[in-house]
């Protein structure tokens, strides 16, 4: 019996036109449990969708070579919303309208906001109120 | 008692000793009043925060044949030609031609006069367009090009309004968002946001402007700029607490300082959705210990300042001057305050983390002999209130 995992994928779509209803397949035939966060996919357009997908390793694996059959790009990294440490002035604005707490104040001594991607569910709300334009989305 | 000769001299002598507001405090409490008083020689403040009322004068110097710029953008942000044929100012809250506002409420404004100042010293190349109705000896009608801070022969800051002595903490008291000039806030006391460095703040660290003055060097955004006169709105005659702290707004200051000096990550382009675009901006201001008095005010915390709670849905927009609350920095830092009973989550707008680092690099100028101190030329005017706007209906009345 191996481990039951949970992994992060954003997954690419460049003008995506195959009938196969991705997350269908991978619940049904490898068993995965999906978490969609966001997804945006449009017949004949570009598109993204970010997800989590929990089982075993192996059924990840073969999930994802299933996905890869398909004109779609797997980003194993899950970047959809991403904050510019540089451009962030660490006001901490942001922090009560972050749900998850994945922005918070890292250091009460220096009071630096640090930005904790694993946690992010992608709500977008760091985007809408971040005055410095630090966070951003990819699509 | 020590002259700002004396403390220039060690300065110069490279023995000057430097702590930041922040280490002041912990270093008191070890040594005692009157050994620090001895030892320290300056004690650096500082702040970043959105900063509404800065702006700019650029020269452009002059096209061949000349213009006099009757009208100007700078990347179609509208600047002010209201003066001699090649000056303009630049203004900090200036929106972009055809930004739609607040017209699709809450509007982005997502690129400004702010953005355009930050661009500037980042050295980025900017369009300039200018309309003229032409003269004798202005004869240009028209001019698009292409420009670079290094091309102009000035680019000054004079921003008429900065450094807050101490400022409202935002809360909204309808069932609707409110967007403002203090960010998002949330319905029903949802979240409450505040503005100020609390125990680093310059004006915080000299309640009644005994060192800062007309003439004051400052530290601006890495230039050496200076505080030219007292800031518009300054309100020295104020509420504080037994200590002499501002419990509102009260002081501020008006400065300038080269641009060409300046570094881009203090000085940042700001957009507040639904409300416009500010710039984001650090200033650090050394404070001679000069004697005992002066220390012990550089000494507070963040626990002794009290900011008022305002309800910005109604009693800020309406001007009815109620104050719901007070509450200590410490408390805000908490990241939660109490409000008639009931628990507010706190976020911020100032940044205490590039506040920090000014004081830090300013410090670290003063010890290197590079940053000397200037005793004022003038005081800061004592006993203003704020007065407000009165709406007449004819001049008669």
């Amino acid at each position: 019996m191996s481990d039951i995992v949970t992994k992060k994928l954003m997954l690419f779509f460049p003008r995506y036109d195959s009938e196969k209803p991705i997350i269908y397949h991978l619940v049904k035939d490898y068993n995965l449990e999906v978490k969609v966060y966001r997804a945006k996919v449009t017949p004949e357009e570009e598109g993204h969708l970010v997800l989590d997908v929990t089982g075993t390793e192996e059924a990840i694996q073969r999930g994802m070579e299933f996905v890869g059959t398909l004109n779609v790009t797997i980003n194993l990294t899950g970047k959809g919303v991403t904050r510019d440490a540089e451009r962030c002035a660490h006001c901490g604005h942001c922090v009560v309208h972050c749900p998850t707490g994945a922005l918070y104040i890292g250091n009460a001594a220096t009071r630096e906001v640090v930005y904790k991607e694993a946690d992010c569910i992608e709500c977008l709300a760091c985007i809408r109120v971040c005055p410095y334009a630090a966070c951003a989305s990819a699509f | 008692m020590k002259s700002y000769e004396q403390i220039n001299d060690r300065i110069e002598s490279g023995k000057a000793v430097v702590l930041t507001a922040d280490e002041i405090i912990d270093y008191v409490d070890e040594k005692g009043v009157e050994a620090a008083t001895e030892e320290v020689d300056v004690v650096t403040t500082a702040t970043f925060g959105p900063m509404c009322s800065s702006g700019c004068f650029l020269n452009f110097g002059h096209s061949k044949p000349k213009v006099r710029m009757s009208e100007a953008w700078i990347e179609d942000v509208l600047v002010y030609t209201g003066i001699a044929a090649v000056d303009v100012y630049l203004g900090a809250t200036q929106l972009r031609h055809g930004d739609p506002a607040n017209m699709y409420y809450p509007g982005e404004f997502r690129y400004g006069g702010g953005h355009v100042i930050e661009d500037l010293i980042a050295g980025k190349k900017l369009q300039l367009f200018a309309l003229s109705y032409g003269t004798d000896c202005y004869p240009l009608r028209e001019m698009r090009t292409y420009f670079t801070i290094d091309d102009l022969n000035q680019a000054i800051m004079v921003n008429p309004r900065n450094c807050y002595q101490n400022y409202n903490v935002a809360i909204n008291d309808s069932d609707q968002r409110v967007h403002s000039y203090m960010g998002s806030l949330e319905p029903n006391r949802k979240n409450a946001n505040y503005c100020s460095a609390g125990q680093l703040s310059p004006l915080l660290n000299d309640p009644f402007c005994e060192t800062i003055g007309v003439g004051t060097t400052i530290w601006l955004a890495g230039a050496q700029g200076h505080v030219y006169a007292e800031g518009t709105q300054h309100a020295s005659d104020c509420a504080r607490t037994p200590d002499g702290i501002p419990m509102e707004g009260a002081g501020t200051l008006a400065l300038t300082g080269d641009m060409k000096q300046m570094r881009s990550e203090f000085v940042r382009g700001v957009s507040f959705r639904g409300y416009g675009i500010s710039l984001g901006l650090g200033v650090g201001v050394p404070i001679p210990i000069l004697n005992q008095d002066v220390l012990k005010r550089t000494c507070v915390r963040d626990r002794d300042i009290l900011a008022p709670v305002v309800d910005y849905s109604n009693d800020y927009p309406q001007n009815t001057g109620k104050v719901i609350c007070h509450v200590s920095y410490e408390q805000l830092r908490s990241g939660e305050i109490e409000v008639e009973g009931r628990k507010v989550a706190v976020g911020s707008l100032s940044s205490y983390y590039k506040a920090l680092e000014i004081a830090n690099l300013l410090a670290d100028e003063i010890r290197r002999g590079d940053f000397r101190l200037t005793e004022p030329i003038a005081p800061l005017p004592k006993d203003t209130a704020m007065k407000p706007l009165a709406a007449r209906e004819n001049r008669d009345e």
